[in-house]
């Protein structure tokens, strides 16, 4: 599903160029439930942007879904995006002028997809994370939650390969996060892909499979036992 | 199609103030466009109303004398016309629409009943009423007959009628009534006024043969006037030139010589002020282009504004597929949309009081009428979506370029 080979990527840090990430393979299988850990400056905001294909490493290969991911151009990009991944972001990253459903809709009107076709879609995407009743209501009517399963439906609603969420419970409290970790077992449990950020050990535990990040290297992969049962 | 339409109404309503301002200049800059370039219409058709007192496609010929000298002949002779250069002019000038001789008369005391004043006394041909475009307000102008019979009558203006008849017992009009002028009676047969002037309205008119004969001088002619029909400007300097070479030759000067035949065409006036104007509204045009040209600038600076301060909308539009190009033709669109609702309104603002101008301000030498025409409407609007465009352009590329992840990174 992604295959990763001695991905590296450095920035420029005053007259220093600093390793954000320094030759990092790593494979991750159809259907996994990932966790990447680590402090901040580990790396695993560069990690999880090389993954979503914001941006790109400066040596290393990346293939998704039997995709290399490599010289695409920024329209290329923007529709793999659209096609393969989903992001759910820590501040949600809704856009404010629009309703919760036009939210969710908006990334099949990329995909050209007529009006009435997507705002139905987006109904059911939103009935799926329990939020059908709010559907005309502005972000700022929405409680931290909601706005995080409106961001997920969003997410959800190309039926991506693999979805990436950077600290998605960053912003929420225990109870609502546990809501949200539900939903993306859920979503993992009928085989998609999930690869979450966090620095929250309770929620990493939640995950399959649990990455640790060190200075831009992997300190640690293993399976967690506890998911498993 | 209706989906950009959709989106970019959304924005708009979004930032209420910031797309009334930008409304707001281009339709100013717009609304003044317009109405510079119908006031420059209205301001020549003000000075064309000046040229109402003669016929415009005119040319005279008055006397002069020679400066060159010619087939051994002196130079500083001086040139008189007569009867048969009239004819001449009539059978071979191009052209040649209306045509009169003038013939001055030097005693100018007219007198009737116990008054008696001083007038301009002419002798002229029927096509004389054409040419200075009479306008009879009572009884007839000179015909033919008159001149074939060398009839004793006359044509008086207003500003006679109002000196000689203002005492008038009989309290009949002046047609009919005789007039002692130059030691002869004249009857009087029509009365006249004359869009020019005052002065115009103090002259006598008789049959230019009448004239001739009373003053002792059967053969001459002062001045020769003719116009040229619907002749374009170089036709009508082509009929000029061949008056020149005819009268030349019949009075052996040289063709090349400016002042034997001082020789005036009224398009070279026309011609000059239309030149003017032409210039004249250039001037409004980069005006007002310039006003329209701020509203643009103030376009794209508004959506600088509007494309930095959405930075992390378009971020979060670019992370779930946006193209860099559905990007930009975000962006563009809505400068578009903006400057075209911003321009019809400017454009209908101005139209609407340049006819409310054109219903209420009355005839006057200095603007009348003022307008544009269907050109200048298609043109605005035109320049309004080009510079919309071009307004919106540079910001979309801006926005397009933007980096997601740095946009995205929480504030």
């Amino acid at each position: 599903m992604i295959d990763l080979a001695g991905i590296s990527k450095t920035y420029p840090m005053g007259q220093h160029r600093v390793h954000a990430l320094s030759s990092i393979s790593l494979g991750i299988g159809q259907g996994e439930f990932v966790a990447i850990q680590g402090s901040s400056g580990s790396g695993k905001s560069t990690l999880l942007n090389i993954l979503g294909i914001l941006d790109t490493p400066d040596s290393g290969t990346y293939t998704l879904d039997g995709h290399a991911i490599e010289n695409l151009s920024t329209a290329d990009a923007a529709r793999y995006r659209n096609r393969f991944i989903g992001f759910v972001f820590q501040s949600f990253n809704l856009i404010h002028h629009k309703s919760a459903l036009e939210n969710v809709a908006l990334p099949l009107y990329y995909q050209k997809i007529g009006r009435k076709k997507r705002n139905r879609i987006a109904m059911e995407y939103l009935e799926r994370v329990g939020l059908e009743e709010r559907a005309e209501h502005k972000p700022s009517e929405l409680s931290g939650g909601q706005s995080q399963r409106v961001a997920i439906a969003r997410a959800l609603i190309t039926e991506p390969a693999l979805l990436l969420a950077d600290e998605p419970t960053g912003a929420l409290d225990t109870q609502t996060s546990e809501q949200i970790m539900q939903i993306f077992r859920e979503v993992n449990t009928r085989g998609m892909t999930v690869v979450l950020v966090t620095h929250e050990p309770e929620i990493a535990r939640q995950a399959q499979r649990s990455i640790v990040l060190r200075d831009g290297g992997i300190l640690s992969d293993q399976v967690n036992r506890s998911s498993l049962t | 199609m209706i989906d950009p339409l959709i989106e970019v109404a959304d924005s708009l309503r979004t930032h209420k103030v910031r797309t009334a301002l930008a409304v707001l200049t281009v339709a100013w800059g717009i609304f003044m466009l317009v109405l510079l370039l119908g006031a420059g219409r209205g301001i020549q058709n003000g000075v064309e109303l000046q040229f109402r007192d003669d016929a415009v496609n005119s040319i005279r010929i008055y006397q002069g004398k020679t400066t060159i000298a010619h087939n051994g002949l002196p130079r500083g002779r001086s040139i008189s016309y007569n009867n048969e250069d009239y004819d001449l002019v009539r059978a071979k000038v191009a052209h040649v629409d209306k045509l009169t001789g003038r013939y001055y008369v030097g005693d100018n005391l007219v007198s009737y009943g116990g008054q008696q004043a001083a007038f301009d006394i002419r002798g002229v041909h029927p096509d004389h009423q054409y040419l200075e475009k009479t306008v009879l307000t009572d009884g007839r102008y000179i015909n033919e007959f008159d001149l074939l019979e060398r009839r004793k009558v006359c044509v008086i203006g207003a500003q006679v009628v109002a000196r000689l008849f203002e005492d008038s017992e009989s309290g009949r009009g002046p047609v009919g009534e005789l007039l002692q002028l130059g030691g002869t009676v004249c009857q009087v047969i029509g009365v006249f006024t004359d869009a020019g002037s005052r002065r115009e309205e103090e002259a006598v008119y008789l049959p230019v043969s009448t004239a001739q004969l009373l003053f002792g001088e059967p053969n001459r002619l002062h001045q020769l006037m003719y116009t040229v029909g619907d002749a374009s400007y170089q036709e009508s300097k082509d009929s000029e030139q061949q008056v020149r070479v005819l009268l030349a030759s019949a009075h052996n000067f040289s063709p090349e010589d400016p002042r034997a035949a001082r020789i005036y065409n009224n398009l070279d006036e026309y011609k000059k002020i239309t030149d003017l104007f032409f210039w004249v509204r250039v001037f409004v045009a980069v005006v007002g282009v310039g006003t329209v040209l701020t509203g643009i600038l103030a376009v794209s600076n508004i959506m600088v504004i509007s494309v930095s301060e959405r930075r992390r909308e378009i971020g979060i539009r670019k992370a779930i597929g946006a193209t860099p190009g559905s990007i930009t033709r975000l962006i563009v669109l809505e400068s578009v949309i903006l400057t075209s609702i911003a321009g019809y309104i400017g454009l209908l603002a101005s139209l609407g009081l340049l006819e409310l101008l054109k219903a209420t301000v009355p005839e006057n030498e200095y603007m009348y009428q003022p307008d544009v025409n269907t050109f200048v409407v298609v043109a605005v609007t035109v320049l309004v979506i080009v510079s919309g465009t071009l307004a919106g352009y540079l910001p979309a590329r801006r926005a397009a370029v933007i980096d997601p992840v740095e946009a995205l990174q929480p504030s």
